[in-house]
């Protein structure tokens, strides 16, 4: 069994791809905590006390949830926005590849090429990607723990990402959900989010409007 | 693929950049009458560009993806090049293939996409350099026209290979010396629009890009012989400045002079009878539309 653990960086200029360390991919009803395999239950646990103890927990929906490809998309942002709210967390789109310089305001979106320059402007400590297509969400991953301190927590629809520091794979609007009851549990239990203060940006056609 | 899909969740509509809102809202899909004219108006479907200032190839693009007439169900197979440089930026569904097999991957996604979408119109089409479509890849075009594959073909001839620094291409005119052909060719360039109408193109134009009607009426043509008939292929002339020591500003006279009497891209078309057929079919029904428009305008 593979030594390596799969925590946050910042690992290398370029880190080792997790998979060439030795770590593999969850069979259905698991997850990887870290880089080992472990019941899909427990990751619930861990991801949403990752979440509620970071100081700038972050959302990054993928085109696969911000575009209405059908019913069940819409759903599955429905239930990402809810997570959002229990949380709370900001939500900062990546709404598709392109690799947008110089243009990019880090604020309010995540470059996929360059995920480090939004996750240094706003000091995020734990991410949550979902809704990214399988090939970028492994390029990101790697450059984010690369470069950055950021816990990567993936909620991945297929088979799951080596190089988040923990993944969940066939994600479903009922396992995002059931994310969100494990962070409501938590906190009625009384752990407290350590999340600090701020206003989700809002947009229109127009630009931002908060 | 549809224009339908082409909408945000509305759950997260909120914190999505303004350029996607009105991609959504003022772009052109699912507008069947769209072209050139709509450029500056409505939101194009390529929103910036990494190539050069004044690139006749970004013209190009802009053209073409103004012009295709069902850009919601169109995907485009590209080739390592300048144009692969743009494809990013493009919203319309593309694949990035190997240098060369751009038609390949073409013929066996056509074939696909027409098994697993039978009642759907979908469009195919290859947009490569010359270095892709002439040199490194003219086995895999010729094979595609050969078996009379339903795809377009988009060659943007620059005449040498110009983002690896100016050598020689077969689609280069005899006797220039380029940066890394200093010799200058020896041989006549490529006449591969003629070649493709004698392996079976339907509908094959060489053209610059400086008259955008002209470009727009044959992509139009083009995709819609494709997607009916057989295969189709267009040359357009897309100078690169950088390679032939031009200005920024001095692509358009290029190409101008290029196409003037006696030059190496006046207009020339070639239609079978089998498209011939089918376009004069098309040009009446959309006569007999703006009659019927303009009547009931009345």
């Amino acid at each position: 069994m593979s030594q390596y653990q799969v925590k946050a960086g910042p690992e290398a200029y370029l880190p080792p791809a997790a998979a060439s360390m030795g770590i593999v991919l969850p069979d259905p009803g698991e997850a990887h905590i870290e880089g080992k395999i472990v019941s899909e239950d427990k990751a619930y646990e861990h991801c949403a006390k990752k979440l509620l103890e970071a100081k700038v927990p972050t959302i990054f929906p993928g085109p696969l949830v911000l575009w209405k490809w059908n019913e069940k998309a819409a759903q599955k942002a429905a239930a990402v926005r809810r997570l959002a709210e229990i949380l709370p967390a900001r939500i900062i789109p990546m709404a598709d590849y392109r690799p947008k310089y110089p243009k990019i305001d880090p604020e309010v979106e995540i470059n996929p090429n360059h995920p480090n320059l939004t996750i240094w402007h706003s000091n995020i400590d734990v991410g949550l990607f979902v809704g990214v297509h399988c090939h970028q969400a492994n390029l990101a991953l790697k450059i984010i723990r690369g470069g950055t301190n950021c816990y990567t927590l993936a909620m991945c629809a297929q088979a799951g990402h080596e190089d988040a520091c923990l993944s969940f794979r066939d994600a479903t609007v009922e396992k995002i959900d059931k994310l969100t009851a494990t962070i409501e549990r938590l906190k009625k239990e009384g752990v407290k989010s350590q999340a600090e203060p701020f206003t989700q940006f809002k947009m229109d056609r127009t630009g931002r409007v908060d | 693929m549809s224009k339908e899909k082409i909408s945000i969740c509305e759950d997260l509509a909120d914190v999505m950049p303004p350029e996607y809102h009105t991609l959504v809202e003022n772009a052109t899909y699912g507008n069947g009458e769209r072209g050139w004219k709509d450029i500056g108006s409505s939101k194009e479907l390529i929103e910036q560009h990494s190539l050069c200032a004044g690139c006749p190839e970004a013209l190009a693009f802009r053209y073409v993806m103004a012009s295709i007439p069902n850009p919601e169900d169109t995907v485009f197979v590209g080739s390592t090049g300048c144009t692969s440089l743009v494809f990013p930026h493009v919203a319309i569904q593309n694949i990035h293939s190997l240098f060369g097999n751009q038609n390949a991957v073409a013929s066996g996604l056509v074939r696909t996409l027409r098994r697993r979408f039978p009642d759907k119109k979908k469009d195919v089409i290859v947009l490569a350099g010359d270095g892709a479509t002439v040199d490194i890849g003219l086995d895999c075009t010729m094979q595609s026209f050969f078996r009379q594959e339903n795809i377009t073909t988009i060659c943007f001839d620059n005449e040498l290979y110009a983002n690896t620094g100016g050598q020689e291409s077969g689609l280069m005119q005899k006797g220039f010396v380029a940066k890394m052909a200093p010799v200058g060719k020896t041989f006549e360039k490529v006449r591969l629009p003629e070649i493709a109408r004698e392996a079976g193109c339907h509908y094959v134009a060489c053209l610059t890009v400086s008259k955008p009607n002209r470009v727009e009426k044959a992509i139009k043509n083009a995709v819609l012989v494709a997607r009916e008939v057989g295969p189709t292929y267009i040359q357009l002339y897309t100078p690169c400045i950088l390679e032939i020591g031009k200005q920024s500003m001095e692509g358009l006279d290029e190409m101008k002079d290029a196409e003037s009497i006696g030059g190496r891209f006046v207009m020339k078309e070639y239609i079978s009878d089998e498209a011939k057929k089918l376009l004069d079919s098309v040009e009446a029904e959309r006569k007999a539309k703006k009659k019927a428009a303009k009547a009931a305008k009345k």
